[in-house]
């Protein structure tokens, strides 16, 4: 029975003369949101609000799960809207709404009218108490209760009537794209799309960066890195997945450094590269899923070894989370299946097995002046061979 | 160049089995089971694949049922006699190197209150006949073994079992599992005391999808899907007459000169061992002469992990397969590398080569060569 959605969000709310960006944005997205569900939809701002109206028949799960994944949205509420016809026929259809709605009528409820046209006959303390009495004579198992009810009806006089009772919690956030973008470091493993997720979430658009190093790491292990990002992206609008043939460089490393470091002068070449790539596409900052004392190369000491060799800000959404927290974000964004498949991934194919856990930052430069010769070139070459794939929800 | 050298997985279709299927599916598309012209015509498809079968098995029309695959045939034949023959005992038989799709049905058999004797197996990857006597007892109502092992390529003494089985126990099913031995060798089930065997169109050229299972007119075994009764009630469900079709044809043209294209195979794979052996630091699995099966060669390479192996020469456009189905994260080394003894070190080393009419001697030279190159620079780069 429900045509329409009023959509609910909290941030934008408060960003004065900006708003109408903010909701420019948002309306963007829920379209961009909707286009997967089937049916035919109409996005409107009226009074400082978001609609979402169905055009034709479409799925209600299907469209409530897509407009779910849409950053800056509270609430979903599935809402009906009629033209004003006299109270008289408003409170036959508020009947109609409560028990269509509401099978079971052992339930307390309370009606908020709220006057927005303010030449409606009553007023909204008249319009309460009116309904709430309608609706009482109508279904008599069920009672009023101010303070916390189990129904809120929601009866809104503006242009039309509109009628709500549910809301359906968003992902709240801010509209992607209002906070510009960002390069996102996907390794394959669980953390990196939830880090993704949650920057995404505060409205940055963003690309990824994926180290591949074949044939130790497999077109399947990439293919996992596509589907993660696609998960991303179904958030955050489409990916563009910067492919980066890794091997040279890290077998190079093998062959000059000492093993032990082999991880963090790898892992300092990564940022390099992926600053690089962030500054050319005009990211402002780049995004990794470390959290401390995870493994070796997240470490303190690992992690500022690694943060030195970039000027950009590095933004590590997860540092203060325990796995067990990010993997219940994995679960919620369904990337979790995904990443726990079995496929290596560039970090660990020659992992030491005592790796260093508090490098010394003179050692590792002085370490790192052994690939004087020849590491340029072959950053050069992985920077031209490059591989880009715009990865869609 | 390309070198396809993972045809134990599966093989390329003959273009002459794909082009009658695109007849059938486009043309010929009745259901055998119509009472028109179409149906007739249909049907005419299903008697020449029965005929084919039963000629090269040596069996009676009524003997051969058409699956969805290897799979399929290993379910009814194991699952479908233990429904059967549970009154007469709850006891089955098989070995410690067979295909999941075996392995697996008696694992659920097991489940149901069942038992099984799993038969250990040599260094070379074969039974003990011995042993499989002993194990066979009155309330034994199946054995299920498989003809060519699909990793290390040993092949099982079936007629000496299969006659040893029924001395002991003339009650007893016999099942082999053949899906790697068909088309590289002729079976003959009656002479070979086999009473139900399976086989798959893709292994040989054939289509995918599509699975044979032979089954001796008389032995007692039950559907395991119901339905419009299809099959004599084996198998439910509209034939698929395009994989039907085709496997037959397939089937008709492996087997067309197999001896000759047998003794192609043994050259094949003995310049692909003599090349493999003199490599440093090779292990050959299974048996290598003409005891294995002519079309596979496992070796373990120590020092390398097959997978990087793998991915390396599929970068010059060769196909193998990483011997144990293994990944990084949770490592499950093959049960068959470990039944016939491979060293701990070595499981997650092999690989398995395994051959077609297809390939050349050139193809051999070339993955040789390439071996050669990638095996030393891959042992230089290690995990320490």
């Amino acid at each position: 029975m429900y045509k329409s959605f009023l959509i609910k969000y909290a941030e934008i709310g408060v960003k004065g003369k900006n708003r109408y960006l903010f909701e420019e944005a948002l309306v963007k997205q829920i379209k961009y949101a909707l286009k997967k569900a089937d049916g035919e939809f109409a996005v409107r701002r009226t009074d400082g609000r978001i609609y979402v109206d169905a055009l034709s028949e479409f799925d209600y799960e299907e469209t409530v799960d897509s407009l779910k994944k849409v950053f800056g949205i509270s609430g979903i509420c599935p809402v009906v809207y009629m033209e004003d016809e006299g109270f008289g026929k408003l409170a036959q259809d508020v009947v109609r709404y409560i028990g269509d709605v509401y099978p079971d009528k052992r339930k307390s409820f309370k009606v908020a009218a709220r006057r927005a046209r303010k030449n409606y006959p009553l007023n909204s303390m008249e319009m309460n108490m009116e309904l709430g009495g309608v609706i009482l004579d109508a279904y008599p198992e069920m009672h009023v209760d101010v303070h916390k009810p189990d129904i809120l009806l929601n009866v809104e006089v503006r242009d039309k009537i509109y009628l709500y009772s549910e809301i359906i919690p968003g992902p709240g956030g801010m509209p992607v794209g209002t906070g510009g973008k960002a390069m996102l470091l996907l390794s394959g493993g669980i953390d990196s799309p939830v880090a993704g997720w949650m920057i995404a979430k505060r409205g940055v658009k963003i690309d990824a960066v994926y180290f591949h190093a074949p044939p130790y790491t497999s077109d399947r292990a990439k293919q996992k890195v596509v589907d993660l990002a696609k998960k991303v992206a179904a958030y955050a609008g489409p990916v563009w997945l910067h492919v980066i043939n890794f091997t040279d460089i890290q077998l190079y490393i093998y062959d000059k450094c000492p093993h032990d470091e082999l991880t963090i002068i790898m892992r300092r070449y990564m940022m390099r590269i992926a600053e690089h790539i962030a500054k050319e596409t005009d990211c402002l900052g780049l995004i990794t899923g470390e959290s401390i004392g995870q493994v070796a190369s997240q470490t303190m000491a690992s992690l500022a070894a690694t943060n030195e060799v970039c000027t950009m800000p590095v933004y590590r959404p997860l540092i203060g989370f325990d796995k067990m927290e990010i993997v219940e974000i994995a679960e919620k964004i369904d990337s979790y299946e995904t990443s726990i498949l079995p496929y290596e991934d560039c970090c660990t194919i020659f992992v030491a097995k005592h790796p260093v856990t508090k490098p010394n930052l003179n050692i590792i430069r002085r370490h790192e002046q052994n690939l004087e010769e020849g590491i340029d070139e072959l950053v050069k070459r992985a920077l031209e061979t490059e591989e880009v794939i715009v990865v869609h929800d | 160049m390309e070198v396809y050298l993972d045809n134990s997985a599966t093989t390329a279709c003959f273009t002459e089995a794909a082009k009658l299927m695109h007849k059938i599916m486009c043309e010929d598309y009745g259901n055998p089971s119509s009472l028109h012209r179409k149906g007739v015509e249909a049907e005419t498809y299903l008697r020449y694949a029965n005929e084919t079968f039963a000629t090269l098995l040596k069996a009676n029309e009524k003997e051969i049922f058409f699956t969805s695959g290897g799979t399929e045939s290993d379910n009814i034949a194991i699952i479908g006699a233990a429904m059967a023959n549970h009154r007469s005992g709850r006891h089955l038989i098989t070995t410690k190197i067979e295909h999941p799709a075996v392995l697996q049905p008696m694992a659920y058999l097991e489940n149901q209150g069942f038992e099984v004797t799993y038969l250990s197996v040599d260094r070379e990857g074969r039974i003990s006949l011995q042993e499989l006597e002993e194990a066979v007892r009155p309330d034994t109502i199946l054995v299920s073994i498989m003809h060519t092992n699909n990793e290390i390529g040993s092949i099982q003494p079936i007629a000496e079992a299969g006659a040893l089985i029924k001395r002991k126990n003339p009650n007893t099913l016999f099942h082999v599992d053949a899906v790697q031995g068909f088309g590289k060798v002729r079976f003959y089930p009656r002479r070979m005391h086999i009473d139900m065997l399976s086989a798959s169109g893709h292994k040989v050229h054939g289509p995918k999808g599509i699975g044979l299972l032979y089954m001796r007119d008389g032995a007692k075994v039950s559907p395991i899907m119901y339905g419009g009764g299809q099959q004599r009630g084996i198998r439910s469900g509209t034939e698929n007459l395009p994989g039907i079709a085709g496997f037959a044809k397939a089937a008709e043209l492996v087997y067309q000169d197999l001896d000759h294209d047998v003794e192609r195979f043994y050259g094949l794979r003995k310049m692909l061992t003599e090349r493999i052996s003199r490599m440093d630091d090779v292990t050959i699995n299974g048996c290598p002469g003409r005891e294995g099966a002519c079309h596979i060669v496992s070796a373990s390479f120590r020092g390398v992990r097959s997978e990087v192996l793998l991915h390396a020469l599929e970068d010059k456009g060769i196909y193998v397969s990483a011997g144990s189905a293994c990944a990084a994260h949770k490592p499950q080394p093959s049960a068959t590398l470990r039944a016939v003894g491979v060293e701990k070190e070595l499981l997650e080393s092999t690989i398995r080569f395994s051959l077609s009419g297809f390939n050349t001697e050139e193809e051999i030279d070339y993955t040789c060569r390439n071996l050669e190159e990638i095996v030393p620079m891959l042992r230089r780069y290690t995990r320490h």
